[in-house]
């Protein structure tokens, strides 16, 4: 077996008596996305930070490209890339002369340096924008150019903290791209969000933080499967056919006004056609029948379902 | 690459980086410059006979001659102001948490800033004293090896102040704070030799002004420009410029290898 790209045992982190971990363990394997998911102060950027040698963890340990990020930090830092919940760059400089500054700080000669620079400015559509202050910027550009100066090292591990946090839905389908793309070139993304959608749509593994703990850990499939709330929906237009299987169904949960009736089910094909046989036997013919599986909104409440959260669920997840 | 050449290079890049920031935003660098013009020409024209009467006579232009060493000085102490605000904005930027994660000499930040704004001093120092020629200063006799020695002083002064100002900066939680913290640096001149003699000052203040940081580099600059007596104020200046220099350096990279806030 190949060594994880990260590896992290019970790390912890306190600020005063405020503890934001609290024995934080993850296993990265090399060339995948993974996503830490959590709530605002559930600690992850408290867990980027300790695994990108930013700050140090307060206890366990934690593994970088096989490197130990508390006893040999420049050696995990030349392996990785960090973009972080704020905008690494330089608002005083253009564009290019942060590319420029990135390919100086790694060594690259001056042609290589520019060849680099003008490479990723073309590939993340930033060209026209290239000569003017990164401050003028709009959300979507400077993460692009971001994401642009943490490749100029070709790092083999990228975090991603937050990327989509405050940008508008086409920058952060852009920025969804970009990160399948990195994957795609063997590049291992440490991911968090606070966004389910994010997670389920790009990430092989996902971590779902809470309270500085993993509260569950899968892909979103097993993280989907420890709720309960997955059912099969059965749709009348008859309303004597509805009576009648809601009379025959009795386990089923009635919805009088849709004519519907939902039968629980975790949405596996055996269970499926089981109901199915039952229907068949009882004489039951609905006009519609849909497969509801939970989705990680279900999960993550269920998860992180700490008081408060049901109070503004919409917003909490967007 | 060794470990050196990475230091310098990386520095080099930091400079640069530096430099840049200070030509395209010249602003705070040129507000700073006015003080010590303004006060140059308040304490010349608006103060002058009246200071150069109680300082023994002479008139305005020896007053000129009197004041410049101090005020060159103080153009050190006043541009290091901004050394302090820009350090302590540069470390709010999300672009210092990137190069904490990258394998770069770490120093190399603050070593970037450090010879940016020890340049600028000088060019400030330069200005400041461009002006003082053209308004009637001249140097009395001063030797190529005196002036040397004088460039030498202010030079030295310049990274003791420039140190102490970064230290301040990266203590300071934002602009404003900086700005403050490194007031001392522009004050300290007012109390000491810069305007008038440490001996027309209150007895209980004179020990406060002679062994202040600014009056031994003051009377060591006025004996080389001006051939007056330097005395111990010679080892004294470069002691203190030393002493900050070490201090500044230690305060500024442990303050700045902490934990990320």
């Amino acid at each position: 077996m190949t060594k994880p790209a990260i590896a992290a045992n019970g790390l912890r982190k306190s600020y005063g008596d405020k503890t934001v971990l609290d024995g934080v363990d993850l296993i990265v394997p090399e060339g995948t996305i993974f996503s830490l998911l959590g709530p605002n102060g559930a600690g992850k950027t408290t867990t980027v930070q300790i695994l990108s040698t930013l700050i140090s963890a307060g206890g366990g340990h934690a593994q970088v490209a096989g490197h130990d990020v508390a006893a040999d930090p420049q050696a995990v830092r030349a392996a990785i890339g960090v973009t972080g919940q704020f905008s690494a760059v330089d608002g005083l400089i253009t564009g290019e002369e942060n590319m420029l500054l990135m390919a100086d700080l790694h060594h690259l000669s001056k042609q290589e340096g520019r060849r680099v620079a003008a490479e990723l400015l073309k590939r993340f559509d930033l060209v026209e924008a290239a000569k003017k202050p990164a401050s003028t910027y709009s959300g979507g550009m400077k993460r692009r150019l971001d994401i642009a100066m943490t490749l100029v090292g070709k790092p083999r591990i990228i975090f991603l903290d937050e990327p989509t946090t405050g940008l508008d839905p086409r920058s952060r389908h852009n920025m969804w791209g970009i990160i399948r793309e990195l994957v795609s070139d063997g590049v291992t993304v440490f991911l968090t969000t606070q966004y389910l959608e994010e997670a389920d749509e790009l990430a092989d593994r996902i971590a779902v933080l809470n309270d500085g703990r993993i509260a569950a850990e899968g892909t979103a499939a097993e993280l989907k499967r420890l709720v309960p709330g997955g059912h099969v929906r059965l749709r009348f237009t008859d309303p004597v056919a509805y009576r009648a299987a809601a009379l025959a169904l009795e386990q089923a949960a009635r919805d009088d006004d849709a004519l519907a009736l939902q039968i629980p089910s975790d949405g596996s094909q055996r269970e499926l056609r089981s109901i199915l046989d039952w229907l068949d036997s009882a004489g039951i013919e609905a006009d519609e029948l849909t497969v509801h599986t939970p989705d990680l909104d279900d999960v993550f409440f269920a998860l992180t379902g700490g008081a408060g959260v049901p109070t503004q669920p919409k917003e909490a997840v967007r | 690459m060794s470990s050196v050449s990475l230091a310098v290079r990386d520095s080099n890049t930091m400079l640069r980086r530096n430099l840049l920031h200070a030509r395209r935003y010249p602003s705070l660098t040129l507000n700073l410059l006015l003080t010590p013009i303004m006060l140059l020409l308040l304490f010349v024209y608006i103060f002058g006979d009246t200071m150069s009467a109680g300082i023994g006579g002479g008139g305005r232009s020896a007053y000129i001659a009197y004041i410049m060493p101090g005020l060159l000085l103080m153009t050190i102490g006043s541009t290091v102001i901004g050394t302090a605000v820009s350090v302590s904005n540069d470390m709010t930027e999300g672009i210092i948490a990137r190069f904490r994660t990258m394998a770069i000499h770490r120093p190399s930040i603050l070593v970037g800033h450090v010879a940016g704004s020890v340049l600028q001093s000088i060019l400030s120092v330069v200005l400041v004293g461009a002006v003082g020629v053209a308004i009637g200063f001249r140097s009395t006799d001063a030797t190529a090896l005196e002036w040397l020695a004088a460039f030498g002083l202010l030079a030295l002064f310049t990274l003791a102040l420039t140190w102490i100002a970064v230290g301040m900066g990266l203590v300071s939680p934002n602009a404003e704070a900086a700005s403050n913290n490194a007031m001392p640096l522009i004050l300290l001149p007012l109390l000491s030799s810069a305007f008038v003699p440490v001996d027309s000052m209150p007895g209980w203040f004179q020990p406060i002004a002679e062994y202040q940081p600014f009056t031994p580099a003051i009377e060591t600059l006025r004996g080389l420009l001006l051939g007056t007596e330097i005395g111990h104020n010679g080892w004294l200046a470069v002691v203190w410029c030393l002493a900050l220099t070490v201090l500044g350096y230690f305060w500024s990279t442990s303050t700045f290898n902490r934990d990320a806030k």
